[in-house]
């Protein structure tokens, strides 16, 4: 059974990477990127929303600088990969900047703080780059889905990998910890600053990666448009309605979420972010867990089940 | 020079008093129920299309509107109450917090989409026969209807500080602040309680938006920008004190229109965030908060 998952991952990428070469349709292309797009970015905010309990509304700020960087760099001819890996190391050192403050708020002062962050980002940037961003004539002419859909691929691929093995390293433990109970993490000798800033640095630097890649993406858009704060809405959105603090959660988040809203958009039209909404609320009400608790929960009740039955049939039981 | 400052001041404050307002109402939600509600300032934006309809169609004065705006809010707030928000107050803290803006962020999404259908995108604003009209000190304008917004407010807050201080229920709101298990354990309804103070908060969003949608203007997305200002000028005053909290309004105004004034008013948002960031830091009980009050 163990070496199932494996062989079942390398199977699914193999096929998402085989994809372009039997879809002709451009929007399909699209929508997976966006998928991709969103799986990154749910992974990245569950590293230090989901494992580590701090709710983050500021990273709209990561993800806007990554993408900053990385198409200025970009646009001034500078290699793809390397401008998207600045956008990602911008994107840590403005965490590192706001992140021992921004820590000492706790609860729903944190979320409101971190929102207050990001907002002065998103303002400034709109007063000192006010224009759109288009890529260059002689870029647009080349621009080709194919090599963005392997980036996105790629980049999902490689943060939910990162968050897997962070999750399952003593470090991750080390910030379940801090998430659980911070005071008892502390008496046992975990730094839960330590533990929260690594997590911030993490978060952001993956969200600042996607930011890069969106930057490589987008034909165009205005600076501010990854500023802005739906940004962060949608992330902590997805990886609470998959369930948050799991490997898993975000990614079933991302494909629930995408994939509602093209649906709706195809279908309802301009109703279509009013049954979003219901939808939403309906899911935060009914499965507190996220959609991947109802997942564990059938294996549960199935374990149980087969306990049950085992139980019956043993001898001792008969007696 | 010294009259251009003056009359921004001015503004600023009048401005600010929405803001406290606005934030008054939040805060009674939070402070007793601990329900986050970022659907605030959606509330708010329908308390404006009621008065600015209710003035389109009925040709109704929109102060004295006011009541039947108030109607109008109260009932839309008990729905959204028994429908969504009760089933949430029971919950631990965390988890509380962790729901109610989740759940805020779909009726968000849910009351700003419909309002777009039902009224367009445009820009609306309730134009009276005294809309422009205002009153000259030292060379200083005061519009009548940005001071009625002041005046109203302040009456808001006056009638509610009294109202808790006074009367039982309001003394019973006060108990379930301290210790919601002693209160229900000496026979006060928490589950009233809790649906009053809903309540009370939906109404000052609804005078809130009327008074907006009077001296400024209303669209379906403003719930947003307002919804912020409340929690900034919540955090700013502190929670648990009206007074304070409808001061820090004020002080966000002053602080934005000298922004606007002496920097840029590209700026004046950013540099509210700023004060803002910086009082949550040093000073998180809020400006007027009690000193080691809890967060």
């Amino acid at each position: 059974m163990k070496i199932l998952r494996p062989i079942s991952i390398v199977l699914i990428i193999i096929i998402l990477a085989y994809l372009p070469q039997v879809i002709e349709k451009d929007s399909t292309i699209n929508l997976l990127i966006l998928v991709f797009l969103y799986i990154s970015l749910a992974s990245s905010w569950n590293i230090l929303g989901g494992y580590t309990g701090q709710t983050s509304l500021g990273h709209a700020a990561f993800f806007g600088l990554g993408a900053l960087a990385a198409r200025m760099l970009w646009i001034q001819g500078f290699p793809i990969l390397p401008s998207i890996l600045a956008g990602g190391l911008l994107a840590v050192a403005f965490a590192l900047l706001i992140g021992a403050p921004a820590f000492r708020l706790k609860g729903v002062y944190f979320v409101i703080g971190t929102l207050a962050l990001a907002q002065i980002l998103s303002v400034t940037v709109s007063n000192l780059f006010p224009t759109i961003t288009s890529i260059p004539v002689e870029d647009l002419v080349a621009y080709q889905l194919a090599p963005r859909y392997y980036l996105f691929l790629g980049l999902a691929c490689f943060i939910v990998g990162a968050a897997y093995l962070l999750a399952n390293s003593r470090l991750g433990l080390g910030m379940m910890a801090v998430r659980e109970e911070e005071d008892a993490a502390e008496s046992l000798g975990i730094s839960a600053l330590r533990h929260k800033l690594l997590a911030l640095g993490f978060s952001a630097f993956f969200t600042g990666l996607a930011g890069g890649a969106f930057a490589y993406y987008h034909v165009s858009y205005y600076y501010q448009m990854p500023f802005t704060p739906i940004w962060s809405l949608d992330m902590l959105t997805m990886v609470y309605i998959g369930g948050q603090g799991t490997i898993l959660g975000p990614i079933v988040g991302a494909v629930f979420f995408v994939g509602l809203k093209e649906f709706l958009v195809r279908n309802l039209g301009e109703y279509h972010l009013i049954v979003f909404g219901v939808l939403f609320i309906l899911v935060v009400l009914f499965l507190p867990g996220g959609i991947i608790s109802v997942w564990n929960k059938i294996q549960n009740a199935l374990a149980r089940r087969s306990i049950s039955n085992a139980v019956k049939l043993s001898p001792e039981e008969e007696r | 020079m010294v009259e251009a400052v003056v009359q921004n001041l001015v503004f600023g404050i009048l401005l600010g008093a929405l803001y406290g307002l606005a934030a008054v109402g939040i805060a009674m939600v939070f402070g007793v129920t601990k329900l986050l509600n970022v659907a605030h300032g959606e509330l708010l934006m329908f308390g404006g299309y009621a008065s600015f309809w209710l003035f389109k169609l009925l040709d109704l004065d929109p102060f004295l509107s006011l009541p039947l705006t108030i109607i109008f809010l109260l009932l839309i707030g008990a729905v959204l109450y028994q429908l969504l928000f009760v089933r949430m107050v029971k919950m631990p803290e965390e988890e509380k917090i962790k729901n109610t803006m989740l759940v805020g962020f779909g009726l968000t999404l849910i009351l700003s989409n419909t309002a777009l259908l039902l009224w367009t995108a445009d820009d609306r604003s309730i134009t009276t026969s005294y809309s422009g009209a205002a009153f000259t000190i030292l060379g200083i304008r005061f519009p009548y209807v940005r001071v009625a917004g002041l005046v109203i407010s302040l009456i808001c807050l006056f009638a509610l500080q009294q109202f808790l201080r006074r009367t039982y229920t309001g003394k019973a709101i006060r108990a379930t602040v301290e210790d919601w298990e002693a209160a229900s354990a000496v026979g006060i309804d928490v589950h009233k309680v809790y649906l009053l103070s809903f309540l009370i908060g939906t109404a000052l969003a609804g005078v809130a938006g009327a008074m907006v949608s009077v001296s400024f203007t209303i669209e379906p997305a403003m719930g947003m920008h307002w919804t912020l200002k409340s929690l900034i000028v919540m955090v700013l005053g502190g929670v648990g004190n009206f007074m304070g909290t409808f001061v820090g309004g004020i002080l966000l105004g002053a602080t934005e229109s000298a922004t606007a004034f002496f920097i840029s008013g590209n700026y004046r948002q950013v540099v509210g965030l700023v004060l803002f960031l910086l009082i949550l830091i040093f000073r998180p009980q809020g400006l007027f908060g009690a000193k080691g009050g809890k967060q």
